[in-house]
């Protein structure tokens, strides 16, 4: 039994210009201890797979199908007032925008110390000694001193620390990022992405990273979903994915980044076409309209997820016309010298 | 790989090869359909079509407007002709002489909304009264746009110490007391009205020569310090300052980039301007400063009947009722216009 | 680089040469109080005809306002700009000089006027510098430029609103090509599109430059995006020229430890590289500009800071041929 366990995942945002099926049938299971990473572009559908854990859908979006089942508990239907006691308890999230997800009118130790009295059995003393010691365990120097301060006096990278603190405080069982470095400075998110990693090996939790960055998965990540428009293509240990892409979606996106090593500067292979209209979904597969190779069943059916290797799956036609795919999970093969 | 192991390939289920040929550029394309092209101004009339509350106030308005100007062509009575036989009639009410007339088998058109203290029909004179209002409203209204947008867009657009002298300026004109002012003002130029050449200006008389004048003063600053607003958060974006960096002049960026995308606004606030030019006439000429008799307006009408109240009440009800309709109107198309144009809507 | 107390005379072999370049902006942080934001202090750069100089750095490092500033969408408070020969930083008339010099902006969304069809937009720069004689020949240079950038002419009479990001920057790089500009800023012209977009505009990019013989000016935050198309990278932080370099040597041997800390923070997506790489973490934030450390900029967070780093700001100079980089300690 895995730590979370999502089935067959629906996810809809109901506007007054249609269905916005942001999620389409996604599954995955997260181990304890482990560190998935979800990618995808803008309309993947990633944030809002997270959204969805945690039942913090804006509306008009809200489930349509599917389970979540944490520690063998099914989420989906449960009351506002349980999901309160998961939230920020045993599952949390970090936002990308740590500004906006802070109270400019209340010190940081102020919301820290709610987190914690929320949550836990501790008095005022002991949760501001807690508070205390989660902002030395990020990595904010002085902490008695900064819990008296307000959000608007520390600078990005401090206030996403806080944030991590926050979210930390009552030792939640899964971590849910969502794209949290992507507003700051690369050297600032290097320091973010190794404390999260640093975290992650103390305190023994499952990680869900959401990005578009495919450097940031391959720095913290263990596994990696690929999605695209609400579907998953792919799927797999870092390694699997990185070195041997099978979807064609995957494939274009690693041709398309500009590779740091390469200094004879070798054209990129964009991905044609433009990102697609959730509100027109087209019947198979919603990649096919950009895909190189697509056939002509890529436009009427969407694949289903075949194994391509011993750590890895994933849901395209031309793996299965190619003739790699496997309705069973293959043997580990020798790893080559 | 070292060893192909059984693999059970799902490609041993039945489907047709044929599938599995390449998809043509067409048939993907096919797939991507770009949505219908709406222009902005489109896009919110369509959303001000859907709006009941706004259209039913829309079409209020045209008829209330209608009415006003076509109806006193062919209405059997005037404003003006007294009748003193037929003195404070209620609404369908006959005097004797007309009764008689109906005796002997004539017939005479019913007093709607009966007759006042000086005999002239009550229906004609509120009606008249509505047209009164409405030009008033709209010609005030016109004044307020015209020179709250240029000030504003000066101000907005030059920044800087020239918008804080101005805005200054607006500050100051925002602390006079207005109904003061146009007491003032009626009285210094009544001279000047009455011994006027133009028969437009004598016919409409001090005060209504003095409320133009005053709105023409002093009732812009609201629109100029919206008109500011947006203009000042408009120079902050950046498609200004890619057409400043392509060259543009200060005219052509204000032309072109500014004004447009002030439309909106200043479609809102204008409607918002016509129902409070009315109520501000009415309140005014109620304090006798507006129309001088006997041309009737809303205001004016209410003001006479205040005498009457308990005797003849309909005679307030029927000008009051009126001025409740159109400002009502407005003020809700007005509501509708601004959630119509509002983009923080459009998703 | 040359002195700066000798009068400069402009090098022919050179597109665009910035000496000094200084842009200092009064920031109101109190009652009647004043302070400079020095946001682009004593930059020098040559950049010649037909190459790509990629400038990056952090966030308040003044890159784009270098780019501004080179424009002339702030009057520069200090320094010179030579632009094919002439000096352009004093110039009343520039108009002559926008019609040569364009930018592509980061955001595609507010780069483009709402109100305006995409034939308006794009035609713009030949509407205002007035570039053809009759209508026929406006629409026929709007269709080619769009043909240019990829887009459906038949798109022309639409609405900025109605396209993609990726569709918006592609009318956005037209507008920059249509007074057939020799020089043009690029601020950020991927960092708001989907990764499988980026692709398809710096191929586009590159395809206009070898086709026009374009020179680029690109600013970016994204290292790897920048060393792919740019000929030469410098660094900025803080307002200061930290290290210039081709973009192969920089990023490979980068030698100032601003650069070199950098360059090991950008994430690679390789897992088994990403795994092994000894990354140098700097310690604490990046100051904010309004306070700038005295002398170099860089050291209070440098590990090989000196007694001499706290009082001198180093001058670029030439640590290796073709390679500058302004440090004490290298």
């Amino acid at each position: 039994m895995s730590l979370l366990e999502v089935k067959d995942l629906h996810t809809s945002f109901f506007t007054s210009a249609g269905e916005v099926k942001a999620v389409n049938g996604l599954s995955f299971n997260l181990e304890k201890g482990k560190v998935l990473g979800i990618v995808g572009e803008s309309g993947s559908g990633k944030s809002v797979t997270a959204y969805s854990i945690l039942q913090i859908l804006t509306h008009p979006g809200r489930i349509v199908s599917g389970s979540i089942r944490f520690r063998d508990e099914e989420l989906v239907g449960k009351t506002d007032a349980e999901m309160r006691e998961i939230r920020g308890n045993k599952i949390s999230i970090i936002f990308q925008d740590p500004m906006t997800s802070l109270n400019p009118t209340f010190t940081i130790g102020n919301q820290l110390e709610e987190a914690i009295l929320l949550h836990t059995n501790r008095n005022k003393k002991e949760a501001e000694e807690r508070a205390i010691e989660m902002l030395r365990l990020v990595g904010i120097s002085e902490p008695e001193k900064r819990i008296k301060q307000y959000a608007f006096e520390l600078s990005g990278g401090m206030r996403q620390r806080v944030m991590i603190a926050m979210a930390l405080a009552c030792e939640p069982d899964i971590l849910i990022a969502d794209e949290p470095t992507t507003a700051l400075d690369v050297t600032i998110q290097a320091q973010i992405l190794e404390l999260i990693l640093d975290l992650q090996k103390k305190m023994g939790m499952a990680v869900i990273m959401i990005t578009h960055d495919m450097g940031v998965i391959a720095q913290i990540c263990d596994e990696v979903i690929v999605m695209y428009a609400g579907s998953v293509c792919e799927r797999g240990t870092a390694d699997a994915i990185f070195y041997h892409p099978c979807h064609e979606y995957t494939k274009g996106l690693m041709r398309s980044i500009p590779d740091m090593n390469d200094d004879d500067k070798k054209r990129l292979v964009p991905i044609s076409g433009t990102p697609i209209d959730l509100l027109h979904m087209p019947p198979g597969c919603p990649f096919a309209p950009r895909c190189d190779r697509a056939m002509k069943i890529c436009l009427k059916e969407k694949a289903k997820e075949y194994w391509v290797g011993h750590d890895q799956l994933s849901a395209c036609w031309q793996n299965i016309k190619d003739g790699i795919c496997s309705t069973e999970r293959p043997e580990k093969e020798e790893e080559e010298a | 790989m070292s060893e192909k192991k059984k693999l059970k390939n799902p490609l041993s289920l039945q489907i047709d090869p044929e599938l599995f040929r390449e998809a043509s550029e067409d048939e993907k394309k096919q797939q991507v359909t770009m949505r219908e092209s709406i222009s902005f101004m489109k896009d919110a009339l369509r959303r001000l079509r859907k709006n009941k509350i706004a259209m039913i106030s829309l079409i209020t308005i045209v008829l209330i407007a209608l009415i006003a100007f076509i109806v006193p062509t062919f209405y059997p009575y005037t404003y003006t002709k007294q009748d003193v036989t037929a003195q404070n009639l209620a609404p369908f009410q006959y005097s004797q002489k007309e009764q008689m007339k109906i005796d002997k088998g004539f017939s005479v058109f019913p007093h709607i909304m009966g007759t006042d203290s000086l005999g002239r029909d009550y229906a004609i004179r509120v009606i008249y009264g509505t047209r009164i209002s409405l030009l008033v409203g709209i010609f005030s209204a016109l004044i307020v746009i015209v020179i709250g947008i240029i000030y504003g867009s000066i101000s907005g657009y030059f920044g800087g110490k020239v918008d804080m002298v101005m805005m200054r300026i607006v500050d100051i004109i925002y602390s006079l007391p207005d109904v003061l002012i146009v007491i003032l003002l009626s009285v210094a130029i009544k001279d000047w009205v009455s011994t006027s050449q133009s028969q437009l200006i004598a016919r409409l008389g001090a005060g209504m020569v003095s409320i133009f004048i005053v709105f023409g003063l002093l009732y812009w600053v609201s629109m100029a310090r919206q008109v500011r607003g947006q203009i000042l958060s408009i120079k902050e974006q950046e498609y200004v300052l890619a057409s400043k960096a392509i060259g543009a002049s200060p005219a052509r960026i204000i032309r072109k980039h500014m004004i447009p995308n002030c439309v909106s606004v200043i479609i809102i606030i204008a409607a918002m301007q016509i129902p409070s030019a009315i109520f501000t006439e009415s309140f005014l000429s109620f304090l006798g400063l507006g129309v001088s008799v006997p041309m009737p307006s809303l205001g004016s009408l209410a003001s006479d009947a205040r005498t009457a109240l308990r005797s003849y009440p309909y005679q307030l009800v029927f000008p009051a009722l009126a001025i409740f309709l159109i400002v009502l109107s407005f003020n809700l198309l007005g509501n509708g216009l601004r959630d119509a144009f509002d983009p923080k809507l459009r998703n | 680089m040359e002195n700066k107390e000798r009068a400069f005379t402009p090098d022919p072999e050179f597109l665009l040469q910035v000496r000094n370049l200084k842009q200092y902006f009064p920031i109101n942080t109190g009652f009647m109080k004043t302070t400079m934001l020095k946001a682009v202090d004593d930059v020098s750069f040559d950049i010649r005809k037909g190459e790509t100089l990629g400038l990056v750095g952090e966030s308040g490092c003044g890159k784009t306002t270098v780019g501004r500033t080179i424009l002339q969408l702030y009057k520069p408070t200090g320094g010179e700009i030579w632009f094919k020969g002439k000096r352009i930083d004093n110039k009343e008339d520039l108009k002559e000089f926008r019609r040569q010099a364009q930018m592509v902006f980061q955001d595609p969304y507010s780069s483009l006027n709402p109100r305006m069809t995409v034939a308006d937009i794009v035609a713009e720069p030949i509407d205002v510098h007035k570039m053809y004689a009759t209508k026929k020949e406006r629409e026929e240079r709007i269709h080619e430029l769009m043909t240019l950038v990829g887009l459906n002419t038949e798109h022309a009479t639409r609405y900025a609103h109605e396209f993609s990001g990726g569709q918006r920057q592609r009318i956005g790089i037209a507008r920059a090509l249509a007074s057939q500009p020799e020089f043009i800023v690029c601020d950020e012209p991927v960092s708001a599109l989907d990764v499988s977009i980026q692709a398809q505009v710096i191929n586009m990019l590159e395809d206009l430059q070898n086709r026009f013989g374009l020179t680029y000016l690109f600013i970016a935050h994204d290292i790897s995006v920048v060393k792919h198309i740019s000929n030469r990278i410098a660094v900025m932080y803080l307002g200061h020229m930290m290290e210039m370099a081709s973009a192969n040597e920089l990023t490979k041997h980068p030698l100032h430890p601003y650069t070199i800390s950098l360059m090991s923070a950008v994430p690679i997506p390789d897992p088994k590289i990403s795994r092994q790489q000894q990354r140098i973490v700097l310690k604490g934030d990046v100051p904010s500009p309004l306070k700038v450390p005295e002398g170099c900029p860089f050291q209070p967070r440098c590990e090989r800071a000196t007694a001499e780093c706290a009082k001198t700001c180093p001058a670029m100079r030439e640590v290796a041929p073709g390679h500058f980089a302004a440090c004490h300690n290298i």
